[in-house]
């Protein structure tokens, strides 16, 4: 019996497995976690450049899936577990984790960084009592994309800033469903994420609200009843079959195939419908604001995927020299360089879109700006709100509550049950999470 | 006295087991196929089955992107030394409760099975601070000592089970030739229960080499084995099925492969004892 044989070679693979790393030896490994979105992966593919220009600093990548990424870090800097040096995070957890004190501040990044480049509507969702938390990487706001071909053949014209009751026509004008052309896609999907975003951003230009200056909530008002039920109306009416699964990576591909007359949502998605490779309507696209009620909010929502540093790094300068470069005008000028202007991480920078080569390359770079910057995280809704957040509500129990609101009204728009109790459900479960929270 | 079958019955069990058979690999296949298309095709509504243009280009993206062979090593380490140290445990464990078992053996049998009925998240927190404590964080170390921990109920109770089945009076045939107890079990009880050994290590390998929780959890650059791999092409924003696709192919071919090559043994190993 070869059993001796067996037990050295076992013995072997378990000395091998408590081995050093595999890393080279460098001063400073930076341990970096993100996640899978396409300008990540192209950022990931150019970090040649850091390290040529910092040859002691050696990179490390953690790529998670977005909900993996939120629970490991958030797991990490509760237990002060040091995992990770540099992080891809969100506008919804700065507010809340800076006042944990869990992120380093970035105010001390380098004057050729260029602060005042910034939008301000991103500077101003990144910064907590004046100390900036978390450096944008890439912006986005949400708008209306619509094919201009069906448009055009409904005899209809798509104004820059349109109003829901144009929607509504310009989807009734362009259904044929025999054709499998739907007038509107919309994210179903629930989620805080998914159809929370779009929702609580649409519900904004309703006048609704998430709660009132006394944190009460209020999905039993009329704004509210009247953005679900038009919102149920649209996608049952036109908007394709099984709506209430579809989140933000399946309508791109419905928009793709020339499913949907109208997409409304992120603006980073521009880049997806109007490029040629992916996509058989990429010359039809238009690009219109999101919609408003006449009540003086537009439906848009503000979002950042952002660096920060965890307060656990102990590799704090080498973070923040890399967060400084891959936020920087530089990076940009690199990627253009190498993949071209339409490639380069959109919605952080004013240059950017004072910049003829870019304005040029991407069509819909214009209407960005102007969603993005007629976003307002303070003061997102047209009531007066004791929350920060446009389609979202800074506060550590949104994620959790959001979610089983969203499963209420992605069941409402699957059929199994009507907006109305969908509502009920909305404000009970609201009201119990709120008080359980201490609010 | 077996049963007398006639050729309907037997073509309708063919057909019924063709048809569980096929939907229970359907999303492998679909997964497989799928990672061999573009992103256009890989999310083209109806869906294409077979006939599109096939590309390798997936697998290329996934190649320059990642550090496949380092996940793979990772995996190999972590599935293989958390199953040898299993084994290295549960023999003698499965010995002393298959052979001198006490009034309570059964009961201990079940109370370690019980602890795999708690929701592996319930611990986590603690676990966490623990590796925290003694620096095992994304360490290979770590991950395997955990896996072993995790797995080490079943493999005791298979192996219990398949040395129930050898007859006692070998053992002591052995000890009355003088055998010391450490002679016992290695050179009279192993060499018999090796087809049993040989299909717990193997379903615990691919337990192993599968488990996607504290793998995720626990490791971050260093340690992160083929499950990190996997989850690292999951995207929030971006269409890229294809190249999920390619990069779960990709980490489940070892295990297939090993999978297929040792079928019988795991059929074996899994229906031994199961007449009695």
């Amino acid at each position: 019996m070869n059993f001796r044989t067996a037990f050295c070679a076992a013995s072997a693979l378990a000395l091998a497995a408590g081995n050093g790393a595999f890393a080279e030896s460098h001063a400073t490994t930076l341990t970096i976690a993100t996640v899978n979105n396409g300008d990540m992966v192209r950022m990931q593919a150019l970090t040649e450049d850091f390290t040529a220009q910092n040859p002691d600093i050696a990179l490390e990548w953690v790529t998670l899936e977005e909900n993996v990424l939120r629970q490991r870090v958030t797991q990490d800097i509760a237990a002060n577990g040091g995992q990770f040096d540099v992080m891809t995070i969100g506008t919804y957890e700065v507010p809340i984790w800076a006042a944990q004190n869990w992120l380093v501040s970035l105010n001390d990044l380098p004057a050729e960084w260029d602060a005042d480049d910034i939008l301000p509507a991103m500077r101003d969702g990144l910064t907590v009592d004046g100390e900036l938390y978390a450096a944008p990487f890439y912006g986005e706001s949400s708008m209306v994309m619509y094919r201009k071909d069906l448009m055009e053949a409904a005899g209809l014209e798509m104004p820059d800033a349109p109003a829901w009751d144009e929607i509504k026509a310009a989807a009734e004008a362009m259904t044929d469903k025999d054709a499998e052309v739907y007038g509107i896609c919309l994210r179903g999907k629930a989620g805080w994420g998914e159809n929370m975003a779009f929702l609580s951003a649409m519900a904004n230009s309703y006048g609704a609200r998430w709660f009132d200056e006394e944190w009460t909530p209020q999905f039993d008002t009329d704004a509210w009843k009247a953005t679900l039920t038009d919102y149920m109306d649209l996608m049952n009416n036109y908007g394709p079959p099984g709506a209430s699964t579809n989140g933000f990576n399946e309508n791109p591909s419905l928009f793709q195939q020339g499913k949907c007359g109208m997409w409304i949502d992120a603006t980073v998605a521009a880049s997806f419908v109007t490029n040629p490779d992916d996509s058989t309507v990429a010359d039809q696209v238009g690009f219109a604001l999101a919609p408003d009620k006449g009540l003086g909010k537009r439906g848009n929502w503000l979002w950042a995927w952002s660096l920060a540093i965890p307060a656990g790094s102990d590799s704090v300068d080498a973070a923040k020299k890399f967060v400084a470069w891959a936020t920087s005008k530089e990076y940009t000028a690199l990627v253009a360089a190498n993949e071209g202007w339409a490639n380069v991480p959109p919605g952080t920078r004013t240059s950017l879109y004072e910049n003829e080569e870019y304005t040029s390359a991407a069509p819909f770079a214009e209407m960005t700006l102007n969603s993005i910057n007629s976003a307002d995280p303070t003061n997102p809704s047209v009531d007066p709100v004791p929350y920060t957040g446009v389609q979202f509500v800074a506060i550590p129990e949104f994620a959790g509550i959001a979610t089983q609101v969203g499963q209420e009204f992605s069941a409402a728009l699957a059929g199994q049950q009507t907006a109305e109790e969908a509502l009920e459900k909305a404000q009970a479960l609201t009201t119990d999470e709120m008080e359980a929270a201490g609010y | 006295m077996a049963r007398n079958v006639t050729n309907k019955r037997k073509i309708i069990n063919t057909a019924a087991a063709w048809t569980v058979g096929l939907l229970i690999f359907f999303p492998i296949l679909w997964t497989i196929l799928t990672s061999f298309k573009t992103e256009a095709t890989a999310i083209a509504d109806p869906p294409v089955f077979l006939f599109f243009d096939w590309t390798l280009d997936n697998y290329r993206v996934v190649q320059e992107r990642s550090d496949y062979m380092r996940f793979l090593w990772n995996s190999v380490i972590i599935a293989g030394g958390s199953t040898f140290l299993g084994i290295l445990v549960a023999v003698p464990a499965a010995w002393s409760m298959a052979f001198v078992p006490s009034a309570r053996t059964k009961d201990i049998l079940l109370w370690m099975l019980s602890t795999k009925m708690l929701p592996a998240v319930g611990v986590l927190y603690p676990i966490y601070l623990i590796f925290i404590k003694m620096g095992l964080l994304d360490s290979r170390v770590g991950l395997t000592i955990v896996l072993m921990l995790i797995n080490l109920p079943i493999i005791v109770w298979m192996l219990y089970t398949y040395f129930r089945e050898i007859p006692g009076e070998i053992l002591e045939a052995a000890r009355m030739d003088g055998a010391t107890l450490k002679e016992e079990i290695l050179y009279v009880l192993t060499p018999m229960a090796v087809p049993g050994i040989a299909s717990t290590v193997l379903l615990n390998f691919i337990l192993a080499w599968n488990e996607a929780f504290w793998t995720l959890n626990l490791t971050a650059a260093k340690a992160a084995p083929l499950t990190a791999f996997i989850a690292s092409y999951s995207s929030p924003e971006g269409l890229f099925y294809a190249k999920l696709s390619a990069a779960s192919t990709m980490a489940i071919a070892p295990i297939l492969i090993l999978g297929w090559f040792s079928q019988k043994q795991l059929v074996r190993g899994l229906t031994f004892g199961a007449v009695k």
